[in-house]
Protein backbone atom coordinates (compact mmCIF):
# COMPACT_ATOMS: atom_id res chain seq x y z
CA UNK A 1 0.00 0.00 0.00
CA UNK A 2 1.62 3.64 -1.27
CA UNK A 3 1.08 6.04 1.75
CA UNK A 4 -0.77 9.35 0.74
CA UNK A 5 1.01 12.36 0.20
CA UNK A 6 -0.07 13.76 3.52
CA UNK A 7 1.56 10.68 5.24
CA UNK A 8 4.62 10.90 3.41
CA UNK A 9 5.01 14.40 4.54
CA UNK A 10 4.45 13.60 8.18
CA UNK A 11 7.01 10.87 7.90
CA UNK A 12 9.60 12.86 6.36
CA UNK A 13 11.83 14.61 9.03
CA UNK A 14 13.77 16.46 7.12
CA UNK A 15 13.10 19.66 8.37
CA UNK A 16 15.80 22.20 8.39
CA UNK A 17 16.90 20.64 12.08
CA UNK A 18 17.37 17.22 10.26
CA UNK A 19 19.91 19.28 7.59
CA UNK A 20 21.85 21.53 9.96
CA UNK A 21 22.30 17.82 11.82
CA UNK A 22 23.90 15.97 8.68
CA UNK A 23 26.15 19.34 7.71
CA UNK A 24 27.47 19.03 11.38
CA UNK A 25 27.85 15.48 11.17
CA UNK A 26 30.06 15.52 8.17
CA UNK A 27 32.20 18.49 9.85
CA UNK A 28 32.47 17.12 12.78
CA UNK A 29 33.63 13.39 10.68
CA UNK A 30 36.14 15.83 8.48
CA UNK A 31 37.32 17.69 11.51
CA UNK A 32 38.02 13.91 13.00
CA UNK A 33 40.07 12.47 9.96
CA UNK A 34 41.67 15.67 9.06
CA UNK A 35 45.16 14.91 10.56
CA UNK A 36 45.31 11.50 8.30
CA UNK A 37 43.95 13.84 5.12
CA UNK A 38 46.78 16.33 5.96
CA UNK A 39 49.52 13.93 6.82
CA UNK A 40 48.82 11.33 3.47
CA UNK A 41 48.74 14.71 1.87
CA UNK A 42 52.25 16.11 2.97
CA UNK A 43 53.67 12.50 2.57
CA UNK A 44 52.63 12.67 -0.80
CA UNK A 45 53.40 15.84 -2.01
CA UNK A 46 56.89 15.48 -0.91
CA UNK A 47 57.52 12.36 -2.64
CA UNK A 48 55.83 13.06 -5.93
CA UNK A 49 58.80 16.31 -5.80
CA UNK A 50 61.39 13.73 -4.95
CA UNK A 51 60.63 10.78 -6.27
CA UNK A 52 61.86 12.07 -9.95
CA UNK A 53 65.57 12.20 -8.26
CA UNK A 54 65.46 8.88 -6.29
CA UNK A 55 64.61 7.12 -9.74
CA UNK A 56 67.08 8.88 -11.65
CA UNK A 57 70.35 10.17 -10.47
CA UNK A 58 70.13 9.33 -6.57
CA UNK A 59 72.79 7.19 -5.40
CA UNK A 60 72.14 5.83 -1.79
CA UNK A 61 75.64 5.05 -0.98
CA UNK A 62 76.82 8.73 -1.50
CA UNK A 63 73.68 9.77 0.08
CA UNK A 64 75.03 7.84 3.18
CA UNK A 65 78.49 7.74 2.93
CA UNK A 66 79.71 10.95 1.81
CA UNK A 67 79.89 14.16 3.53
CA UNK A 68 80.24 16.48 -0.01
CA UNK A 69 76.78 18.08 -0.15
CA UNK A 70 77.64 20.33 -3.24
CA UNK A 71 74.91 20.43 -5.21
CA UNK A 72 75.65 23.54 -7.11
CA UNK A 73 78.65 22.63 -8.27
CA UNK A 74 79.81 23.55 -11.96
CA UNK A 75 80.98 20.48 -12.31
CA UNK A 76 80.46 18.09 -10.63
CA UNK A 77 77.66 18.00 -8.16
CA UNK A 78 76.97 15.34 -5.44
CA UNK A 79 74.61 14.95 -2.80
CA UNK A 80 76.10 13.44 0.39
CA UNK A 81 73.98 14.00 3.03
CA UNK A 82 75.92 11.79 5.91
CA UNK A 83 77.32 15.19 7.82
CA UNK A 84 73.99 16.43 7.28
CA UNK A 85 72.29 13.69 9.31
CA UNK A 86 75.23 13.34 11.74
CA UNK A 87 75.08 17.14 12.21
CA UNK A 88 71.21 16.93 12.94
CA UNK A 89 72.36 13.23 15.24
CA UNK A 90 74.97 15.35 17.35
CA UNK A 91 72.97 18.42 17.74
CA UNK A 92 69.77 16.34 19.24
CA UNK A 93 72.07 13.97 21.15
CA UNK A 94 73.49 16.81 22.88
CA UNK A 95 70.17 18.45 23.29
CA UNK A 96 69.01 14.99 25.04
CA UNK A 97 71.83 15.03 27.61
CA UNK A 98 70.86 18.86 28.68
CA UNK A 99 67.04 18.12 28.91
CA UNK A 100 66.35 14.87 29.75
CA UNK A 101 67.83 15.36 33.58
CA UNK A 102 66.17 19.01 33.58
CA UNK A 103 62.72 18.22 32.45
CA UNK A 104 62.58 14.87 34.27
CA UNK A 105 63.81 16.38 37.34
CA UNK A 106 61.14 19.20 36.80
CA UNK A 107 58.70 16.80 36.35
CA UNK A 108 59.48 14.87 39.31
CA UNK A 109 59.08 18.13 41.36
CA UNK A 110 55.76 19.39 39.90
CA UNK A 111 54.06 15.93 39.76
CA UNK A 112 55.42 14.78 42.94
CA UNK A 113 56.48 17.01 45.88
CA UNK A 114 55.27 20.91 44.75
CA UNK A 115 51.99 21.71 46.01
CA UNK A 116 49.18 24.46 45.98
CA UNK A 117 50.45 27.82 44.20
CA UNK A 118 53.81 26.57 43.61
CA UNK A 119 52.91 23.83 41.44
CA UNK A 120 50.10 25.84 39.52
CA UNK A 121 52.65 28.69 39.08
CA UNK A 122 55.87 26.27 38.10
CA UNK A 123 53.36 24.76 35.66
CA UNK A 124 51.99 27.63 33.24
CA UNK A 125 55.55 28.72 33.73
CA UNK A 126 57.19 25.83 31.82
CA UNK A 127 54.14 25.88 29.60
CA UNK A 128 54.91 30.22 29.01
CA UNK A 129 58.74 28.46 28.10
CA UNK A 130 57.65 26.08 25.38
CA UNK A 131 55.44 29.22 23.77
CA UNK A 132 58.81 31.11 23.24
CA UNK A 133 59.48 31.34 19.42
CA UNK A 134 61.85 28.85 18.18
CA UNK A 135 63.66 32.47 16.09
CA UNK A 136 64.33 34.25 19.39
CA UNK A 137 66.01 30.98 20.86
CA UNK A 138 67.64 31.15 17.42
CA UNK A 139 68.87 34.96 18.17
CA UNK A 140 70.11 34.02 22.05
CA UNK A 141 72.14 31.24 20.15
CA UNK A 142 73.65 33.68 17.98
CA UNK A 143 73.97 36.90 20.08
CA UNK A 144 74.29 35.80 23.72
CA UNK A 145 75.72 32.30 23.77
CA UNK A 146 77.81 33.06 20.59
CA UNK A 147 80.63 35.44 22.10
CA UNK A 148 80.20 33.52 25.98
CA UNK A 149 81.52 29.94 24.28
CA UNK A 150 84.08 31.84 22.33
CA UNK A 151 84.89 33.58 25.80
CA UNK A 152 84.58 30.52 27.90
CA UNK A 153 85.99 27.82 26.00
CA UNK A 154 88.65 30.11 24.16
CA UNK A 155 87.62 28.32 20.78
CA UNK A 156 87.68 30.23 17.45
CA UNK A 157 83.59 30.09 17.00
CA UNK A 158 80.71 29.62 18.99
CA UNK A 159 78.12 28.70 16.41
CA UNK A 160 78.74 24.78 17.44
CA UNK A 161 77.35 21.51 18.43
CA UNK A 162 77.12 23.08 21.95
CA UNK A 163 75.97 26.25 21.41
CA UNK A 164 72.77 24.68 19.25
CA UNK A 165 72.56 21.77 21.86
CA UNK A 166 72.24 23.82 24.72
CA UNK A 167 69.27 25.62 22.95
CA UNK A 168 67.69 22.73 21.41
CA UNK A 169 67.92 21.14 25.34
CA UNK A 170 66.14 23.84 26.47
CA UNK A 171 63.86 24.21 23.52
CA UNK A 172 62.69 20.48 24.28
CA UNK A 173 62.35 20.53 27.48
CA UNK A 174 58.97 21.90 28.33
CA UNK A 175 57.23 19.62 26.18
CA UNK A 176 58.82 16.64 27.58
CA UNK A 177 58.12 17.98 30.87
CA UNK A 178 54.88 18.26 30.33
CA UNK A 179 54.61 15.01 29.02
CA UNK A 180 56.78 12.95 31.69
CA UNK A 181 54.52 15.01 34.22
CA UNK A 182 51.41 13.54 33.20
CA UNK A 183 52.86 10.14 32.90
CA UNK A 184 54.04 10.25 36.55
CA UNK A 185 50.27 11.59 37.35
CA UNK A 186 48.70 9.05 35.29
CA UNK A 187 50.60 6.48 38.18
CA UNK A 188 47.38 5.59 40.67
CA UNK A 189 47.91 6.92 44.00
CA UNK A 190 47.22 3.94 45.42
CA UNK A 191 50.54 2.63 44.33
CA UNK A 192 52.03 5.72 46.25
CA UNK A 193 49.71 5.02 49.37
CA UNK A 194 50.72 1.20 49.58
CA UNK A 195 54.55 1.75 49.42
CA UNK A 196 54.07 4.35 51.99
CA UNK A 197 51.78 1.62 53.81
CA UNK A 198 54.92 -0.83 53.71
CA UNK A 199 56.85 2.12 55.83
CA UNK A 200 59.01 3.27 52.56
CA UNK A 201 60.47 6.87 52.46
CA UNK A 202 59.55 9.32 49.72
CA UNK A 203 62.41 8.82 47.98
CA UNK A 204 61.74 5.45 47.96
CA UNK A 205 58.36 5.39 46.77
CA UNK A 206 59.59 7.33 43.81
CA UNK A 207 62.43 5.62 42.49
CA UNK A 208 61.47 2.08 43.54
CA UNK A 209 57.10 2.62 42.68
CA UNK A 210 56.62 5.44 40.66
CA UNK A 211 59.28 6.02 38.44
CA UNK A 212 59.33 2.12 37.09
CA UNK A 213 55.78 2.22 37.11
CA UNK A 214 55.64 5.43 34.80
CA UNK A 215 58.65 4.55 32.85
CA UNK A 216 56.97 3.62 29.12
CA UNK A 217 55.29 7.32 29.58
CA UNK A 218 58.60 9.22 30.60
CA UNK A 219 60.18 7.13 27.49
CA UNK A 220 57.23 8.59 25.52
CA UNK A 221 58.48 11.79 26.60
CA UNK A 222 62.25 12.00 26.06
CA UNK A 223 61.29 10.22 22.06
CA UNK A 224 58.62 13.46 21.67
CA UNK A 225 61.97 15.61 22.53
CA UNK A 226 64.02 13.94 20.09
CA UNK A 227 61.67 14.07 17.20
CA UNK A 228 61.15 18.00 18.35
CA UNK A 229 65.00 17.84 18.11
CA UNK A 230 64.57 16.41 14.72
CA UNK A 231 62.62 18.46 13.09
CA UNK A 232 63.95 21.84 14.50
CA UNK A 233 64.73 24.19 12.26
CA UNK A 234 65.02 28.14 12.60
CA UNK A 235 66.78 28.33 15.85
CA UNK A 236 69.46 24.73 14.55
CA UNK A 237 70.26 27.44 11.21
CA UNK A 238 71.09 30.03 13.81
CA UNK A 239 73.03 28.39 16.21
CA UNK A 240 74.98 25.83 14.56
CA UNK A 241 77.29 27.51 12.27
CA UNK A 242 75.60 26.22 9.24
CA UNK A 243 79.18 24.33 8.20
CA UNK A 244 79.19 21.16 6.58
CA UNK A 245 81.45 19.17 8.82
CA UNK A 246 81.76 15.31 10.06
CA UNK A 247 81.61 16.59 13.95
CA UNK A 248 84.79 15.17 15.78
CA UNK A 249 84.28 17.30 19.08
CA UNK A 250 81.50 19.73 20.64
CA UNK A 251 83.19 22.62 19.38
CA UNK A 252 82.95 21.78 15.59
CA UNK A 253 80.22 23.85 13.74
CA UNK A 254 77.56 21.47 12.23
CA UNK A 255 75.12 21.86 9.91
CA UNK A 256 71.59 19.96 10.09
CA UNK A 257 68.78 18.34 7.53
CA UNK A 258 66.44 20.43 8.11
CA UNK A 259 68.33 24.58 8.63
CA UNK A 260 69.96 23.03 4.71
CA UNK A 261 66.29 22.59 3.27
CA UNK A 262 65.56 26.01 4.86
CA UNK A 263 68.39 27.55 3.64
CA UNK A 264 68.52 26.19 -0.30
CA UNK A 265 65.18 25.34 -1.16
CA UNK A 266 64.37 29.24 -1.52
CA UNK A 267 66.50 29.60 -4.15
CA UNK A 268 66.69 26.75 -6.01
CA UNK A 269 64.45 26.32 -9.57
CA UNK A 270 61.46 24.26 -9.07
CA UNK A 271 62.06 20.80 -10.75
CA UNK A 272 65.68 20.92 -11.08
CA UNK A 273 68.11 18.31 -9.21
CA UNK A 274 69.30 20.71 -6.08
CA UNK A 275 65.38 20.92 -5.83
CA UNK A 276 64.50 17.23 -6.03
CA UNK A 277 67.08 16.18 -3.54
CA UNK A 278 66.02 18.45 -1.13
CA UNK A 279 62.74 16.99 -1.05
CA UNK A 280 64.89 13.93 -0.42
CA UNK A 281 65.91 15.15 2.42
CA UNK A 282 62.68 16.39 3.58
CA UNK A 283 61.40 12.33 2.74
CA UNK A 284 63.86 10.96 5.04
CA UNK A 285 63.55 13.55 7.95
CA UNK A 286 60.01 12.87 7.51
CA UNK A 287 60.28 8.92 7.64
CA UNK A 288 62.64 9.50 10.82
CA UNK A 289 60.01 11.72 13.02
CA UNK A 290 57.32 9.56 11.76
CA UNK A 291 59.36 6.33 13.45
CA UNK A 292 60.53 7.99 16.32
CA UNK A 293 56.19 9.26 17.34
CA UNK A 294 55.04 5.93 16.41
CA UNK A 295 57.72 4.51 19.02
CA UNK A 296 56.62 7.39 21.20
CA UNK A 297 52.89 6.38 20.63
CA UNK A 298 53.60 2.49 20.97
CA UNK A 299 55.36 2.99 23.80
CA UNK A 300 52.45 5.00 25.48
CA UNK A 301 50.20 2.74 24.03
CA UNK A 302 51.65 0.00 26.27
CA UNK A 303 51.42 1.55 29.62
CA UNK A 304 47.59 2.02 28.99
CA UNK A 305 46.61 -1.74 27.50
CA UNK A 306 48.43 -2.96 30.67
CA UNK B 1 65.64 40.71 3.90
CA UNK B 2 63.21 41.72 6.35
CA UNK B 3 63.35 45.26 5.67
CA UNK B 4 62.68 44.19 1.74
CA UNK B 5 59.29 42.27 3.19
CA UNK B 6 58.39 45.24 5.30
CA UNK B 7 58.60 47.47 2.59
CA UNK B 8 56.59 44.90 0.35
CA UNK B 9 53.85 45.22 2.93
CA UNK B 10 54.11 49.01 3.47
CA UNK B 11 53.66 49.06 -0.72
CA UNK B 12 51.05 46.80 -0.32
CA UNK B 13 49.04 49.01 2.06
CA UNK B 14 49.73 51.63 -0.04
CA UNK B 15 48.49 49.39 -3.20
CA UNK B 16 44.97 48.59 -1.32
CA UNK B 17 44.76 51.84 0.30
CA UNK B 18 44.60 53.83 -3.55
CA UNK B 19 43.51 51.15 -5.25
CA UNK B 20 40.59 53.74 -6.36
CA UNK B 21 43.02 55.52 -8.85
CA UNK B 22 42.91 53.12 -12.02
CA UNK B 23 46.02 54.10 -13.55
CA UNK B 24 48.19 53.05 -10.54
CA UNK B 25 50.65 50.02 -12.04
CA UNK B 26 52.52 47.64 -9.52
CA UNK B 27 55.59 46.71 -10.65
CA UNK B 28 57.08 43.37 -8.74
CA UNK B 29 60.67 43.37 -8.44
CA UNK B 30 62.96 40.53 -6.66
CA UNK B 31 65.97 38.59 -6.57
CA UNK B 32 69.64 39.22 -5.08
CA UNK B 33 70.52 40.24 -1.38
CA UNK B 34 73.05 42.34 -2.88
CA UNK B 35 70.99 44.74 -5.13
CA UNK B 36 68.21 44.92 -2.62
CA UNK B 37 69.34 48.00 -1.04
CA UNK B 38 69.86 49.47 -4.19
CA UNK B 39 67.04 48.27 -5.84
CA UNK B 40 64.42 49.97 -2.83
CA UNK B 41 66.37 52.99 -3.31
CA UNK B 42 65.27 53.02 -6.82
CA UNK B 43 61.86 52.10 -6.17
CA UNK B 44 61.49 55.34 -3.49
CA UNK B 45 63.41 57.53 -5.78
CA UNK B 46 60.90 56.58 -8.24
CA UNK B 47 57.85 57.73 -6.70
CA UNK B 48 58.68 60.96 -7.43
CA UNK B 49 59.07 60.41 -10.90
CA UNK B 50 55.98 58.51 -11.49
CA UNK B 51 53.47 58.74 -8.32
CA UNK B 52 51.29 56.28 -10.03
CA UNK B 53 53.65 53.61 -10.50
CA UNK B 54 54.49 51.70 -7.56
CA UNK B 55 57.34 49.20 -6.61
CA UNK B 56 57.10 46.41 -4.45
CA UNK B 57 60.75 45.03 -3.86
CA UNK B 58 61.75 41.83 -2.31
CA UNK B 59 65.08 40.30 -1.86
CA UNK B 60 65.70 36.37 -1.36
CA UNK B 61 68.58 35.71 -3.00
CA UNK B 62 69.31 35.39 -6.96
CA UNK B 63 67.77 32.39 -7.36
CA UNK B 64 65.07 33.56 -5.91
CA UNK B 65 64.48 36.10 -8.16
CA UNK B 66 64.99 34.25 -11.66
CA UNK B 67 62.81 31.19 -10.17
CA UNK B 68 60.10 34.02 -9.66
CA UNK B 69 60.88 35.32 -13.64
CA UNK B 70 60.52 31.80 -14.26
CA UNK B 71 57.34 30.90 -12.99
CA UNK B 72 56.24 34.18 -13.97
CA UNK B 73 55.40 36.24 -10.98
CA UNK B 74 57.61 39.26 -11.15
CA UNK B 75 58.28 41.47 -13.55
CA UNK B 76 61.88 42.12 -12.98
CA UNK B 77 64.26 39.85 -11.51
CA UNK B 78 67.61 40.89 -9.82
CA UNK B 79 70.37 38.89 -9.69
CA UNK B 80 74.25 39.09 -8.65
CA UNK B 81 75.10 36.91 -11.21
CA UNK B 82 73.85 35.65 -14.76
CA UNK B 83 71.41 33.12 -15.38
CA UNK B 84 72.36 29.80 -16.32
CA UNK B 85 71.76 27.58 -19.53
CA UNK B 86 69.53 25.65 -17.24
CA UNK B 87 67.44 28.12 -16.38
CA UNK B 88 67.18 29.91 -19.28
CA UNK B 89 65.95 27.08 -20.78
CA UNK B 90 63.61 26.30 -18.03
CA UNK B 91 61.92 29.89 -18.76
CA UNK B 92 61.69 29.30 -22.17
CA UNK B 93 59.93 26.21 -21.47
CA UNK B 94 57.32 28.43 -19.45
CA UNK B 95 56.88 30.98 -22.19
CA UNK B 96 59.13 33.51 -20.85
CA UNK B 97 62.36 35.22 -22.58
CA UNK B 98 64.47 36.33 -19.92
CA UNK B 99 66.18 39.54 -21.37
CA UNK B 100 69.19 40.83 -19.28
CA UNK B 101 70.09 44.37 -18.42
CA UNK B 102 73.85 45.18 -16.77
CA UNK B 103 72.31 48.17 -13.65
CA UNK B 104 75.95 48.06 -12.21
CA UNK B 105 78.99 46.97 -10.95
CA UNK B 106 79.80 44.97 -7.01
CA UNK B 107 83.28 44.77 -6.07
CA UNK B 108 83.51 41.44 -3.91
CA UNK B 109 85.35 42.40 -0.70
CA UNK B 110 87.67 40.27 1.04
CA UNK B 111 86.51 40.98 5.22
CA UNK B 112 88.47 39.98 7.90
CA UNK B 113 88.56 40.70 11.72
CA UNK B 114 90.16 44.46 12.62
CA UNK B 115 92.57 43.19 14.85
CA UNK B 116 93.69 40.82 11.75
CA UNK B 117 96.89 42.15 10.81
CA UNK B 118 96.62 40.84 7.46
CA UNK B 119 96.58 43.97 4.49
CA UNK B 120 96.60 42.13 1.32
CA UNK B 121 95.29 38.18 -0.45
CA UNK B 122 96.21 37.50 -3.63
CA UNK B 123 94.01 34.86 -5.65
CA UNK B 124 96.30 32.12 -5.19
CA UNK B 125 96.20 32.56 -1.45
CA UNK B 126 92.39 32.57 -1.83
CA UNK B 127 92.09 29.62 -3.19
CA UNK B 128 94.37 27.95 -0.92
CA UNK B 129 92.17 29.07 1.99
CA UNK B 130 88.49 28.16 0.01
CA UNK B 131 89.56 25.70 -2.18
CA UNK B 132 88.83 22.04 -2.34
CA UNK B 133 92.33 20.18 -1.55
CA UNK B 134 93.55 23.82 -0.55
CA UNK B 135 96.26 23.49 1.91
CA UNK B 136 95.90 26.43 4.10
CA UNK B 137 94.07 25.89 7.19
CA UNK B 138 95.59 28.10 10.26
CA UNK B 139 96.82 31.36 10.24
CA UNK B 140 100.51 30.52 10.29
CA UNK B 141 100.76 28.65 7.13
CA UNK B 142 99.88 32.17 5.96
CA UNK B 143 102.87 33.93 8.24
CA UNK B 144 100.36 36.16 10.28
CA UNK B 145 99.67 35.61 13.75
CA UNK B 146 96.01 36.81 14.78
CA UNK B 147 95.32 38.66 18.29
CA UNK B 148 92.54 36.93 20.40
CA UNK B 149 92.85 33.64 17.53
CA UNK B 150 94.48 31.19 20.13
CA UNK B 151 93.53 28.23 17.59
CA UNK B 152 95.49 29.71 14.14
CA UNK B 153 92.27 27.89 12.81
CA UNK B 154 90.97 30.06 9.30
CA UNK B 155 87.03 30.01 10.57
CA UNK B 156 86.15 30.41 6.83
CA UNK B 157 82.63 32.22 6.01
CA UNK B 158 80.61 31.40 3.41
CA UNK B 159 77.57 31.84 1.62
CA UNK B 160 74.48 29.80 1.00
CA UNK B 161 75.31 27.81 -2.36
CA UNK B 162 73.29 28.81 -4.27
CA UNK B 163 73.70 32.50 -3.76
CA UNK B 164 74.93 35.05 -6.57
CA UNK B 165 77.43 35.96 -4.29
CA UNK B 166 79.03 32.21 -3.87
CA UNK B 167 78.70 31.56 -7.17
CA UNK B 168 80.64 34.20 -8.64
CA UNK B 169 83.35 34.17 -6.14
CA UNK B 170 83.90 30.62 -6.43
CA UNK B 171 84.22 31.58 -10.33
CA UNK B 172 86.83 34.59 -9.82
CA UNK B 173 88.82 32.93 -7.26
CA UNK B 174 88.66 29.05 -7.91
CA UNK B 175 87.73 28.88 -11.47
CA UNK B 176 85.33 26.95 -12.83
CA UNK B 177 86.64 23.51 -12.61
CA UNK B 178 87.29 23.81 -8.48
CA UNK B 179 84.86 23.46 -5.62
CA UNK B 180 84.82 25.11 -2.32
CA UNK B 181 86.10 23.06 0.75
CA UNK B 182 83.34 21.48 2.87
CA UNK B 183 83.07 23.58 6.45
CA UNK B 184 83.11 26.82 5.70
CA UNK B 185 79.95 28.50 7.63
CA UNK B 186 77.32 28.85 4.91
CA UNK B 187 75.40 32.21 6.02
CA UNK B 188 72.26 33.42 5.04
CA UNK B 189 72.89 37.39 3.83
CA UNK B 190 75.24 39.50 2.59
CA UNK B 191 75.19 40.95 6.18
CA UNK B 192 75.02 38.06 8.06
CA UNK B 193 78.86 37.43 6.80
CA UNK B 194 80.29 41.14 7.91
CA UNK B 195 78.43 40.71 11.23
CA UNK B 196 80.06 37.20 11.86
CA UNK B 197 83.45 38.24 10.63
CA UNK B 198 83.30 41.24 12.73
CA UNK B 199 82.50 39.76 15.96
CA UNK B 200 84.82 36.57 14.99
CA UNK B 201 88.82 37.16 15.24
CA UNK B 202 89.86 34.15 13.24
CA UNK B 203 87.56 34.21 10.43
CA UNK B 204 87.54 35.51 7.00
CA UNK B 205 84.53 36.00 4.75
CA UNK B 206 83.48 37.67 1.36
CA UNK B 207 80.42 39.81 1.09
CA UNK B 208 79.56 42.73 -1.07
CA UNK B 209 81.72 45.69 -0.70
CA UNK B 210 79.16 48.00 0.29
CA UNK B 211 77.69 45.86 3.50
CA UNK B 212 81.60 47.08 4.64
CA UNK B 213 81.05 48.73 8.28
CA UNK B 214 83.52 51.13 10.64
CA UNK B 215 84.14 47.44 12.43
CA UNK B 216 85.65 45.51 9.57
CA UNK B 217 88.72 45.16 7.78
CA UNK B 218 88.86 44.79 3.75
CA UNK B 219 92.60 43.63 2.34
CA UNK B 220 93.44 44.61 -0.85
CA UNK B 221 93.53 42.02 -4.01
CA UNK B 222 96.34 41.28 -5.72
CA UNK B 223 96.01 38.50 -8.68
CA UNK B 224 98.97 37.08 -8.74
CA UNK B 225 101.86 37.29 -6.06
CA UNK B 226 103.72 40.70 -6.65
CA UNK B 227 101.26 42.24 -8.61
CA UNK B 228 99.81 45.53 -8.06
CA UNK B 229 97.35 45.42 -4.79
CA UNK B 230 93.81 47.06 -5.35
CA UNK B 231 91.40 47.85 -2.73
CA UNK B 232 87.73 47.10 -3.48
CA UNK B 233 86.04 50.78 -4.55
CA UNK B 234 83.81 52.11 -6.63
CA UNK B 235 86.68 53.59 -8.60
CA UNK B 236 88.46 50.34 -9.07
CA UNK B 237 85.21 48.32 -9.86
CA UNK B 238 84.55 51.10 -12.66
CA UNK B 239 87.87 50.61 -14.32
CA UNK B 240 88.24 46.87 -14.08
CA UNK B 241 91.43 46.72 -12.04
CA UNK B 242 89.65 45.18 -9.27
CA UNK B 243 89.96 41.26 -9.69
CA UNK B 244 86.81 40.32 -8.06
CA UNK B 245 83.85 42.46 -9.14
CA UNK B 246 81.14 41.58 -10.90
CA UNK B 247 78.17 42.96 -13.18
CA UNK B 248 74.86 43.06 -11.90
CA UNK B 249 71.85 42.26 -13.45
CA UNK B 250 68.33 42.72 -13.84
CA UNK B 251 65.64 40.30 -16.27
CA UNK B 252 62.93 41.17 -17.39
CA UNK B 253 60.57 38.61 -19.94
CA UNK B 254 61.13 39.92 -23.20
CA UNK B 255 61.54 43.50 -23.97
CA UNK B 256 59.39 45.62 -21.44
CA UNK B 257 56.53 47.78 -22.07
CA UNK B 258 54.87 50.77 -20.54
CA UNK B 259 55.60 51.20 -17.02
CA UNK B 260 58.43 48.51 -16.43
CA UNK B 261 60.20 49.94 -19.51
CA UNK B 262 60.18 53.38 -18.23
CA UNK B 263 61.51 52.19 -14.96
CA UNK B 264 64.34 50.44 -16.71
CA UNK B 265 64.55 53.57 -18.43
CA UNK B 266 64.98 55.35 -15.65
CA UNK B 267 67.57 53.27 -13.86
CA UNK B 268 69.96 53.48 -16.53
CA UNK B 269 69.43 57.44 -16.97
CA UNK B 270 72.50 59.72 -15.09
CA UNK B 271 70.01 59.93 -11.92
CA UNK B 272 69.26 56.20 -11.38
CA UNK B 273 73.23 55.26 -12.09
CA UNK B 274 73.97 58.36 -9.24
CA UNK B 275 71.76 56.24 -7.32
CA UNK B 276 73.23 52.55 -6.92
CA UNK B 277 76.88 54.65 -7.09
CA UNK B 278 75.99 56.19 -3.62
CA UNK B 279 75.05 52.89 -2.51
CA UNK B 280 78.44 51.82 -2.72
CA UNK B 281 78.36 50.33 -6.00
CA UNK B 282 79.54 51.31 -9.72
CA UNK B 283 77.44 52.55 -11.87
CA UNK B 284 77.27 50.08 -15.24
CA UNK B 285 78.80 53.76 -17.21
CA UNK B 286 81.00 56.24 -15.99
CA UNK B 287 78.35 59.02 -14.66
CA UNK B 288 79.10 62.21 -12.84
CA UNK B 289 77.03 62.60 -10.23
CA UNK B 290 77.21 65.73 -8.11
Amino acid sequence: MRASPADQTILDRRNLDWYIDKVVQVLVFVGGISAIIFIIGIFVFITREGIGFIFSSWDPIEFFTSPRWAPTSSHNPTYGALALILGTASVTGLAMIVAVPFSLGAAIYIGEFASGKTRESLKVLVELLAAIPSVVWGFIGLSILNPLIIQWFNVPIGLNVLNAGVILGLMAAPIMTTIAEDALKAVPDTYREAAEAMGAARWQVIFKVVLPAAKPGLLAAVLLGVGRGFGETMAVLMASGHSINIPTSIFDSVRALTATIAAELGETAHGSDHYQALFVLGIFLFLITFLINLTADLVVRGIRNR
Amino acid sequence: MKKATLTLMLFALVACGRSDSPSRTLIQNKGSDTLVNVAQAWAEAYKDVDPNAAIAVTGGGSGTGISALINGTVDIANASREMKDSEVEMAQQNGVEPKEWIVGYDALAVYVHPDNPADSFNLAQLAEIYGEGGSFETWDQLGITVPGCDSREIVRVSRQNNSGTYVYFREAVLGTERDYKLGSRDMHGSKDVVDLVENTPCAIGYSGFAYATDHIKMPCISTTEGAECVAPAVQTAVDGSYPVARPLFMYTNGEPTGAVAEYLDWIMSDVGQCIIQKKGYAPARSVSCE
